[in-house]
């Protein structure tokens, strides 16, 4: 379970300061699926890279599975990506230089397992994920839904508890997103949370639950068939 | 113990390979630097081995004395009075030093350098003739070629017999001659040789040396009325002792023995092998320190350009970086890469530059080994334990090299970093 109580997040500006997340209260539950939505400066990339200790937060506190976040050193939220979350990203976030295989091998890499069972699991992975025929090609060599079905064989290698999307179609045509969102409810279908940032309502639609932020406040949080329908707030699903 | 991933290795060549020409050049600095050590250290030691070898013919620890005239008025006896040395006096000497561990009694025709006519049938030629005892090569080593050197029984006889030179032979006897039994006539007094010396070393003092005949010091007394008269010691200082401490030592004991005054600094000439080796020894480290010194120098600007090269690089591989982090790298592990990656750049270019610095040694050597001419210039080498050094001082400079870019790595955030281009 993923806990957020009171989360203030600021940037720096010559000024002063930019605050983008003004108080955040947000209970995830294990297994959920969750879309993050909100127009652009809204605060949800901001807010998926607290939940994916990638950036700290000014107050308030997190709680990942009762364990408080706040006060991890760098070490040790290294460990807990490496162990407990999963990243899957627009722009996919390969290492250029090296293969398919090995950029879905890389986060077993770092939990230091043997090279061979790195290479073993890696290769099941892209097996599941329908592209072990491209094991070996370098990401310049595969298309776009290629590049995202390894970028999720990579975040989904070391089967985390919690899958973080940051519009992980914002790339890619409709058929390749129904494709990649297909995989996403598949694995929250074994139990791992997936937590989705989208501007698009038709992803988000395909999530149980949806968050809207706007002004780094949650405006709605509740089941995506009513979030997402046109609101009192002036929202239509093609507003980013 | 975990065993050894190959993959960090793998992750290492990656990183080189995907641009290797500036690997290349960011390296090349370090590899000249490595190869400019090498290049001067070992152009020093053939220097080095050169000298040595043209001192050969002299051991490090002789020493030679002499007795001159008195320049202060002692115990009755006027200033400038000539003392002299005799075969007593070596006995005495030996007794009663605690510095020599051996005194070697020599007398020469016509002094210092002289030269004399020694005849054998229709040949002729000038020569240095000495009057030794048998420990005399423990001073001044040579390689009896053939025959034999002088021995106690040739001293006590006072058996005429002496013992020539490979120069001395070539003037006296015709190719293919045997010395060994041979009469020759030194001063119109006939000797039969009993063996030929090669001197070691080379250069001037090693041809010199092989112009020399030794004959019996007792034998000389007789032959040509020189009784027991000496003209200088040639001594080995004990193992261990100082040269300066040995000569001084030493020369009080002969100032004493010969009745002059004890602080009279003229009355006995010395001349030490030892400090000589010494100040050549200490030159030769100079020029050592001297180019290790240039070599690091030229090294530390290698590393300073891989330094600056990997920072280049880190900014570059931000958004890596910022990928490596998000899924699970930990600070000790972006340092084990980034370390690890200048690590293994500087220390591949300086294997390079050091193998291709013995290289050219070896070939400067075989070169010289096959009658090049180097002059003075003589197995240009590096010892075993300066490439221990130098590759010690690389290790420190690549350690250096790898902070500012590991610090410059780790501190950027995650999140940052993955916010980056590139």
């Amino acid at each position: 379970m993923l806990s957020l109580r009171s989360i203030e997040k600021s940037y720096p500006l010559a000024g002063g300061q930019l605050p983008v997340l003004k108080g955040i209260d947000l209970i995830i539950e294990q297994g959920e699926m969750v879309a993050i939505m909100g127009s652009s400066g809204s605060g949800k990339s901001t807010l998926l890279n607290v939940l994916g200790l990638l950036d700290n937060f000014d107050a308030g506190s997190y709680h990942l599975d009762e364990v408080d976040m706040s006060e991890l050193s760098e070490r040790q939220s290294a460990r807990y990506r490496s162990r407990f979350l999963g990243f899957v990203f627009q722009s996919f976030n390969l290492i250029a230089f090296k293969s398919a295989l090995e950029n879905v091998a890389l986060p077993l890499f770092y939990q230091k397992i043997p090279r061979r069972e790195r290479q073993k699991r890696a290769l099941a992975m892209l097996e599941r994920m329908g592209i072990a025929d491209r094991a070996h090609h370098l990401p310049s060599e595969l298309s776009g839904g290629q590049k995202q079905r390894v970028a999720m064989a990579r975040a989904l290698i070391t089967t985390p508890r919690v899958i973080l999307a940051d519009e992980p179609t914002g790339a890619l045509d409709s058929v390749t997103s129904n494709e990649v969102m297909d995989v996403l409810r598949e694995v929250n279908s074994t139990g791992i949370t997936v937590i989705i940032v989208t501007h698009e309502a038709d992803i988000a639609a395909r999530c149980d639950r949806t968050i809207r932020l706007k002004d780094g406040r949650i405006i709605e949080d509740g089941n995506s068939k009513v979030v997402i329908e046109p609101t009192a707030h002036g929202y239509t699903p093609d507003a980013s | 113990m975990r065993a050894f991933d190959p993959d960090r290795l793998i992750e290492l060549v990656q990183v080189i390979v995907r641009n290797p020409m500036r690997a290349f050049l960011s390296s090349l600095g370090v590899g000249w630097g490595l190869f400019m050590i090498i290049i001067t250290v070992g152009s020093a030691r053939g220097l080095e081995n050169g000298v040595r070898a043209d001192m050969g013919n002299d051991v490090a620890n002789s020493m030679f004395m002499w007795a001159q005239s008195t320049s202060k008025p002692y115990k009755g006896f006027q200033r400038g009075r000539s003392l002299e040395l005799n075969l007593a006096d070596v006995a005495w000497l030996e007794e009663n030093t605690q510095h020599l561990d051996l005194v070697v009694p020599e007398i020469q025709l016509g002094g210092y350098r002289g030269s004399n006519n020694v005849t054998r049938a229709a040949h002729t030629g000038a020569f240095d003739v000495h009057g030794v005892d048998e420990n005399y090569p423990q001073v001044n080593p040579f390689r009896i070629t053939r025959g034999r050197f002088l021995n106690p029984g040739d001293l006590n006889a006072q058996r005429k017999v002496c013992v020539i030179g490979n120069r001395v032979e070539t003037v006296l006897f015709d190719k293919g001659e045997d010395p060994l039994g041979e009469m020759i006539q030194i001063q119109g007094v006939l000797f039969r040789v009993v063996g030929v010396y090669k001197p070691k070393g080379t250069g001037e003092d090693a041809e010199n040396a092989a112009e020399s005949i030794y004959i019996p010091f007792t034998t000389f007394g007789k032959a040509f009325q020189t009784g027991d008269r000496v003209e200088w010691l040639s001594v080995l200082i004990r193992p261990n002792v100082d040269a300066a401490e040995a000569e001084q030592a030493t020369k009080d004991l002969l100032l004493l023995r010969l009745n002059a005054h004890p602080e009279d600094k003229r009355a006995i000439g010395g001349w030490s092998m030892a400090e000589e080796f010494q100040q050549v020894e200490s030159v030769f480290g100079a020029m050592r320190l001297v180019s290790l010194l240039f070599g690091a120098l030229a090294l530390l600007a290698g590393v300073i350009g891989i330094t600056n090269i990997m920072l280049i690089s880190i900014k570059e591989r931000t958004k890596e970086l910022g990928i490596r982090r998000s899924l699970g790298a930990t600070p000790r592990r972006i340092i084990q890469q980034i370390l690890g990656e200048t690590l293994f750049l500087t220390i591949l270019a300086g294997l390079c530059g050091m193998v291709l610095g013995v290289g050219l040694l070896e070939l400067l050597d075989s070169f010289i080994e096959d009658g090049g001419d180097a002059g003075v210039f003589r197995h240009p080498e590096i010892d075993l334990k300066t490439v221990l050094n130098v590759l010690i001082i690389l290790l420190g400079m690549a350690l250096l090299a790898g902070i500012l870019p590991t610090l410059r790595a780790l501190s950027i955030r995650p999140v940052v970093a993955l916010r980056s281009e590139g």
